[in-house]
């Protein structure tokens, strides 16, 4: 999956899960929680739905790693570098 | 003294929000009542598919966001939309209510089936691998949700509770109220009872197992309290919440007032895990008599827990016999014809669609009753036509659950030189 696929992966999460909230101006180089209203239980979701959704197992001490959408894609790209982009 | 309009151990109805499956306000849900129109509707269900229920269609949406919703339960939507809506129709200045003054206190019949099944199914197509388990589960499940809910919606933060008290959980929701009133430990009361039980497969497979779950062609004919043709029960789900306050409280305040909660009374059969006991059921309508200081021919509409079992339509025929057979003009009439059974709101909905008779002087129907069963046969029973009545003033309410809970209420209507809403 291509960087612009997982981003497109990590947004589709990220509005099931702030279904009240417009991310079209999402800046990727900050923090999801300057941008929205993103408590512990809705960042749980995230990691939720990477593994459910594409069996991405992650560990406590790397969630740090999904604080932007920048770092998410980043941390993602060998994680999904095998799995194909949904058509 | 008893009826002194200083006293603050009279308890008032000041505001009203409901969502049943035949309305989403009082006055819908009465216009219903009184036109004979049913809300049980085909439904599909998690691994039994078509059955009969009620089901609500109220803006979910209208005080909640998603995300909220998305985060909660159905029962705690339910519960978020009767809340403020009887908190809008209360005409209380909420933005000025010290919130720590307001307890909420919702009847359940059950709570939590509906996300534990979810889960169990969620996993399932994981391969039961239990990592992918909600991190949500608890606290969607936890015996508070609905409640809990509503106090995060509306910054209640005053003292919640959940009542669990199977089908006698609509007026136990009410009765806790009332005595939270009386104790001074709030001022305003945000109470009734709520059900989400149609989202839940278990509760219909529980009752076709038992032989108890009902199955009709037509989905507004199923339902049959005390019809010989009976066929069992239709689950629904909805609610119905008000605004309890000390009389004087009310009055000090110019509030419009539904009726005044004169009687109750909680007991247990102590004799069987599902069949109801027509004599703790007298006894029960007795008890709250008593506390109201009134006699059965006081009443003028009894508002019938019948859920369309043989066992529960005798039983409960047989206690009304006991308690007003020497009462001809006493309305006996049964909400779950039209709505099926809506467990923990069940005796919420059912007393207030019957409070509005104050005004119209009306009992509204019991409707499918086209061959009465000849045990249940008594003359007061409104029969699938709304009755004028020659006096309105007193509604008993019934509601009877598992495990041999029963629990009445009595509401009298309240002059309305006074404050009474009704004239």
């Amino acid at each position: 999956m291509a960087p612009p696929d997982i981003r497109q992966v990590v947004l589709d999460i990220l509005e099931r899960i702030a279904p009240d909230e417009d991310l079209s101006d999402l800046d990727d180089s900050s923090p999801f929680r300057e941008q929205m209203e993103l408590d512990s239980m809705d960042f749980l979701d995230i990691v939720m739905e990477l593994r459910k959704q594409y069996r991405i197992q992650i560990p406590e001490d790397e969630y740090e790693q999904l604080i932007s959408m920048d770092s998410t894609v980043n941390y993602l790209i060998p994680k999904l570098a095998d799995t194909p982009a949904a058509v | 003294m008893l009826d002194a309009l200083n006293d603050p151990h009279r308890i008032v109805i000041t505001g009203v929000g409901l969502a049943a499956p035949n309305g989403n306000d009082l006055s819908e849900f009465r216009q219903s009542l009184l036109g004979g129109r049913s809300g049980v509707v085909n439904f599909e269900t998690r691994y039994i598919g078509k059955v009969l229920a009620g089901v609500c269609n109220f803006d979910e949406f209208r005080y909640q966001k998603r995300k909220e919703r998305r985060r909660g339960t159905r029962a705690g939507s339910i519960s978020i939309y009767c809340a403020n809506e009887a908190v809008r129709d209360s005409g209380l200045d909420w933005d000025n209510v010290r919130r720590d003054r307001v307890g909420v206190y919702l009847g359940i019949t059950e709570h939590g089936n509906v996300e534990t099944e979810n889960e169990i199914y969620e996993i399932s197509q994981f391969d039961y691998d239990t990592t992918c388990w909600s991190h949500h589960h608890n606290p969607r499940t936890v015996a508070n949700n609905p409640a809990g809910e509503v106090t995060l919606n509306l910054r209640i933060t005053g003292p919640h509770l959940t009542l669990g008290a199977a089908c006698a959980a609509g007026n136990a929701g009410f009765i806790q109220a009332a005595q939270m009133l009386r104790l001074n430990e709030v001022d305003i009361a945000v109470a009734g009872g709520v059900s989400e039980s149609i989202h839940t497969f278990g509760i219909f497979a529980s009752f076709a197992s038992q032989g108890a779950l009902a199955v009709h062609d037509d989905p507004t004919k199923a339902c049959r309290p005390f019809d010989a043709d009976r066929c069992g029960i239709v689950v629904a789900e909805g609610g119905a919440i008000c605004t309890l306050e000390r009389l004087p409280d009310a009055l000090a305040r110019n509030a419009s007032i539904y009726g005044e909660i004169v009687g109750h009374a909680m007991n247990s059969d102590a004799s069987d895990f599902v069949l109801p006991n027509a004599s703790r059921q007298v006894e029960c309508m007795r008890l709250a008599l008593a506390r109201a200081d009134m006699q059965p021919e006081d009443m003028d509409i009894v508002s019938s827990h019948a859920t369309a079992t043989e066992q529960g339509d005798i039983e409960e025929s047989r206690a009304l016999q006991a308690v007003f057979a020497e009462h001809p003009d006493v309305a006996v009439n049964n909400t779950k014809s039209f709505i099926g059974h809506a467990m923990g709101a069940a005796g919420a909905l059912e007393m207030l669609g019957n409070v509005p008779a104050f005004e119209d002087g009306i009992a509204h129907a019991t409707i499918n009753l086209d061959h009465p069963d000849p045990c249940c046969a008594f003359p007061q029973l409104v029969a699938n036509e709304p009755r004028p009545l020659e006096r309105a003033e007193c509604i008993l309410n019934n509601s009877f659950g598992m495990l041999g809970i029963n629990s009445v209420l009595i509401v009298r209507k309240f002059p309305a030189e006074h404050g009474g809403l009704y004239a």
